[in-house]
């Protein structure tokens, strides 16, 4: 085997090593959303490509409103949809739509996009 | 609905708060205001009716009412959060929010705190007080003094709380409260100050502005798509006119070009160049949303098709330079080839794809956007004895709304005055006109036919059945079904692994390829890339789902959940209650038989008028069969009940009986033929009733619940779909079983009691059956809840049942067995579409890869990729939107 095709063989294997440890096993980093005076805990959320950020923390029980800010007009993140919740809403660009929530279970509940290309996640604790 | 004796405020009873005081009951609207009553009653319960009503009033001490409504209250833990945002303030002397009418009531001394100001508190509790704004035109403002003017008298009107004129655009933006004060106070505060108004853009509530019934964040992603398809759409026109030539030049072979234009030539070395210019601007303005979704994906640790499509150009593009630029690198000259076509070709391709799939989309959620478009805008109310033109978000509770021929009902209501024949097909998918006179229901959003009438508003804004028909559309477009969890699975690797398999593809190409392997290696690194489709994958149970969903509430069937149609297209059993699914649900006169030469009116017009008086429902079907036939009624006297037998009276001085065989017997009528008739009625499940006239008899009156027209079609249907069908009820064996021939229902389950609907529903289920049980949303609601599928018939403007799986709007049982034949249209749909893309990203990655290379020397063009990638998320919705053209077949 020549030497170019060993160097291929390593780079290869270690980029494909170094893909699936950043899109699956790396941690993603969560966001706290501290409550205000008044008990609701309020995060905006920016839409482009994905959710930033894409993991919050909440505390159960509290209402929460979070803002999401969809900042491109390419249709697959039109609608943001929590399954878990039966929630749904149109975001339309550049404007800021607030999705109201309150959770009492604790637990993880999913959020995605209309095609569910693009997840978030919200961590009631 | 009952007055909450503390604040007044108008609470659904029965309520959970609530006191019981020298045997009256009073309810609350809230824990708050239970609590004051139980400490001093007295207070409440002496207080003047009068001005408990008043939902706004001023007296001369400076203390105002007002009942803001507030928008996004879900829980009664809020209600203290607003509740003491709200104390803080000063001046206040009582403040409550009902969670069911989402209101807050509030008495406050004005001269100590305004209006605005309990808004903002509201605002800062995290709520959004509903309030309206308007724009008004003002004509003969002349100078600056003019805007303090009408902005300082407007500002004193109760329910008013901001207003702003600007004098160059003449106009006026008035922040106020629906329903403390409106348009019309408005413009009349306006015009006593001496100017006059016109409407300009008109009304635009802040309340409603949410994606429940505003219609013009629709319009706005609407026009934002109509947009974006135009800009792929030229993106599209400027890789693809650039990438004719390109593709032209990049095999001279292929075309037989001169010469000059073959490898290794300076002509072709400069069109290269050339080349590698240009795809600049198709990579970074034709498919710049491939490079800003990609990195904006990576950055969330996350992969999609933008990443897979820009990873695939960009590498294409660095190779192509290089051999442009560089040749001399590659160890051969074979290698240094260039590959500018697969970037045009490719981003050609996908935007176009991506355009189309706008398109094909829109057209998928017309069904919701059609509910929304149903929605009347203004509503012509009775108002202090005149006729006011109002929008119809400050129509209130109770407004008398007057409706003419050929217009649209505003609101949900009860008809108080007048008759007509009323359009609902867009809610019931019944296409025939119905009916209605005083008392009736009728629905917003309905047309009105023929006739003029008054209506008393009992649903507006958020509760009318088109709101809740809308929200529940939502809901189930954006639950799941339980199949679509496999594809969430696997999508969340898909991306990441393609590129995975693309390194590994590179990799092995390159040490085990044929010559030139580099070549080789770099061609199918990019085609995996690009043929690999999650966009397919995870589109394709979400749209089939919308549309089949929305298909469901234009014929007036509500699927609550993906979760409901793929249950209810496994179904093999199907249980109907009898009364009110099967049948009218009330008796009806069916037939009279006359004997000993009595005539047919005669027998009618005297037992009904003895049954006039009674107000059991068998007496009400014979009163209304003799109305039927024009009889005049007469008056009964010494009118006597005999329980268990019958009744005895004198009409114009003629001994009427009315009764069972028991009656007859006690009485010694000889009954001769009638008593075998009787039988033989009774066995058709109908009830006869003897009469007798002056002790002779005179015949038999029957009543029965009918059989709704369209219940043997409808049976007959859902056999045919494979189901065994029940039918139970808590008649006796007798009537059922007649009824259950009448209609061909094999098994039934008769003599049950209501509560043991349930236990009958599970029984079985036991058999291993799955079953749907078809029934209303009061008695049945357990049974409805117990079965695997609970079919709901709709009762009036109540959609929102919740025990029930799927709704149907229209009572019919047709509804039945739409619903289960949209269910397996929808579920086939989905099928295929998940089918169509596993299918092709199962097969179209290996052969991009090519596995097939070595057997069959098959190897695919990243062109052709591409347009294969282009076109398959397109035939997904494409074949989702197909479901749109679904007709129930009976």
């Amino acid at each position: 085997m020549a030497i170019d095709q060993i160097i291929v063989i390593i780079v290869g294997v270690g980029l494909s090593v170094l893909v699936a440890w950043y899109f699956w096993f790396s941690e993603k980093k969560a966001v706290k959303i501290q409550s205000s005076d008044t008990g609701l805990q309020e995060a905006v959320i920016k839409v482009k490509g994905g959710y930033t950020p894409d993991v919050l923390i909440f505390e159960a029980g509290k209402p929460i409103k979070l803002n999401f800010i969809r900042e491109e007009t390419a249709a697959c993140s039109e609608d943001v949809i929590f399954p878990d919740l039966g929630k749904k809403a149109s975001l339309t660009a550049f404007k800021t739509v607030p999705v109201e929530l309150q959770i009492d279970e604790p637990g993880e509940y999913n959020f995605q996009c209309g095609m569910g290309m693009l997840h978030g996640k919200l961590i009631i604790e | 609905m009952t007055k909450d004796p503390v604040c007044g405020m108008n609470v659904v009873s029965p309520s959970q708060f609530f006191v019981e005081k020298d045997g009256e009951k009073y309810e609350f609207c809230s824990d708050s205001c239970k609590t004051k009553f139980i400490e001093e009653p007295e207070k409440y319960l002496t207080q003047p009716e009068e001005e408990q009503t008043a939902t706004y009033s001023i007296n001369s001490k400076g203390k105002e009412k007002i009942d803001i409504p507030i928008v996004g209250i879900h829980c009664s833990s809020c209600i203290p959060t607003i509740e003491s945002e709200i104390k803080k303030l000063p001046g206040i002397n009582f403040t409550s929010v009902n969670i069911a009418t989402e209101k807050a009531h509030i008495e406050f001394n004005n001269s100590e705190v305004k209006a605005v100001d309990i808004i903002s508190a509201i605002k800062k509790a995290g709520y959004q007080a509903g309030q309206a704004t308007l724009k008004l035109g003002i004509v003969g403002m002349h100078d600056a003094s003019s805007i303090s003017q009408i902005e300082g008298g407007l500002q004193k009107t109760s329910g008013v709380l901001n207003a702003s004129v600007d004098l160059v655009s003449g106009t006026a933006i008035v922040k106020y409260i629906p329903g403390v004060v409106d348009l019309n106070k408005i413009k009349n505060e306006i015009r006593k100050l001496g100017y006059d108004t016109f409407d300009t853009s008109g009304v635009k509530t802040d309340k409603l502005k949410d994606s429940k019934t505003g219609g013009e964040e629709v319009d706005e992603n609407q026009v934002a798509r109509e947009k974006e398809y135009k800009t792929l759409m030229q993106k599209f026109i400027f890789a693809a006119v650039l990438a004719l030539p390109v593709v032209f030049f990049s095999y001279p072979t292929v075309w037989n070009l001169p010469a000059q234009f073959q490898r290794g030539t300076e002509t072709l070395q400069l069109i290269w160049i050339a080349m590698s210019i240009l795809s600049l601007p198709v990579m970074f303005w034709s498919g710049s949303q491939f490079y800003t979704g990609a990195w904006a994906a990576i950055r969330n640790r996350s992969a999609n098709m933008n990443t897979l499509v820009s990873t695939g150009i960009t590498a294409a593009w660095l190779y192509s330079a290089v051999a442009t630029y560089f040749p001399s690198v590659f160890p051969s000259a074979e290698l240094a080839d260039q590959f500018f076509d697969v970037i045009f070709v490719v981003v050609a391709l996908v935007i176009l794809g991506m355009a189309l799939e706008i398109r094909a989309k829109g057209k998928s959620s017309e069904a919701i956007k059609k509910l929304m478009g149903l929605q009347a805008k203004t509503a012509l109310v009775l108002r202090d004895g005149k006729e006011i033109d109002i929008p119809i978000e400050e129509v209130v509770l109770d407004d008398i709304v007057i409706v003419r021929p050929g217009e649209k009902i505003p609101v949900d209501g009860v008809i108080v005055d007048g008759s007509s024949s009323i359009d609902e097909s867009m809610i019931t998918g019944e296409s025939i006109p119905v009916e209605k006179d005083i008392d009736d229901e009728v629905i917003g959003s309905t047309i009105n036919k023929t006739g003029s009438f008054k209506f008393k508003a009992t649903k507006v804004g958020k509760d009318t059945t088109l709101s809740q028909i809308i929200q529940l559309v939502e809901q189930a477009q954006s639950s799941k079904a339980p199949i679509q969890k496999i594809v969430d699975k696997i999508s969340g690797f898909f991306a990441p692994g393609v590129i995975i398999i693309a390194l590994l593809t590179f990799v092995v190409w390159y040490v085990f390829g044929p010559a030139p392997s580099l070549v080789y290696a770099l061609i199918t690194f990019v085609t995996v890339l690009v043929i690999a489709c999650p966009c397919a994958l995870g589109i394709a149970t979400p749209i089939s789902l919308m549309v089949g969903v929305g298909k469901g509430a234009e014929n007036g069937i509500l699927i609550r959940s993906g979760d409901a149609l793929e249950t209810a297209q496994k179904l093999d059993t199907i249980v109907l209650d009898k009364t009110g699914t099967v049948t009218e649900g009330k008796p009806s006169l069916t037939d009279v038989i006359t004997a000993n030469n009595f005539t047919e009116d005669d027998v009618l017009l005297l037992s009904a008028s003895v049954e006039k008086s009674s107000e059991h429902p068998l007496a009400e079907a014979i009163v209304n069969g003799a109305k039927d036939k024009s009889l005049e009624l007469k008056d009964a006297h010494n009118f006597n009940a005999i329980p268990g037998h019958g009744v005895d009276a004198e009409i114009d001085g003629r001994n009427v009986l009315l009764g069972n065989i028991k009656m007859m017997k006690k009485y010694k009528i000889d009954l001769g033929l009638l008593e075998e008739k009787s039988t033989r009625l009774a066995d058709e499940g109908k009830t006869p009733m003897f009469v007798a006239i002056d002790k002779k008899a005179a015949g038999i009156i029957a009543v029965a619940d009918l059989v709704k027209e369209d219940s043997v079609e409808s049976i007959i249907q859902l056999k045919k779909l494979g189901l065994e069908v029940v039918m139970i009820t808590g008649d006796n064996v007798r009537t059922a079983k007649a009824i259950a021939k009448q209609v061909g229902v094999d098994r039934v389950m008769a003599e049950i009691l209501p509560q043991d609907k349930a236990l009958n529903v599970q029984k079985l289920q036991n058999e291993g059956k799955i079953v749907a049980m078809v029934g209303d949303g009061l008695n049945d609601a357990p049974a409805l809840a117990q079965a695997d599928i609970g079919l709901a018939i709709g009762t009036g403007t109540d959609v929102a049942i919740e025990a029930s799986d799927i709704t149907l709007i229209n009572g019919s049982l047709k509804g039945v067995v739409l619903a289960i034949q949209l269910s397996k249209a929808t579920m086939k749909n989905i099928k295929q579409n998940l089918f169509g893309a596993f299918f092709y990203n199962g097969l179209g990655i290996p052969i991009a890869a090519g596995l097939f290379y070595p057997f069959f020397g098959l190897l695919l063009s990243p062109l052709l990729a591409g347009a294969a990638m282009a076109f398959s998320s397109v035939t997904v919705v494409t074949n989702a939107n197909r479901l749109r053209k679904f007709k129930p077949k009976i």
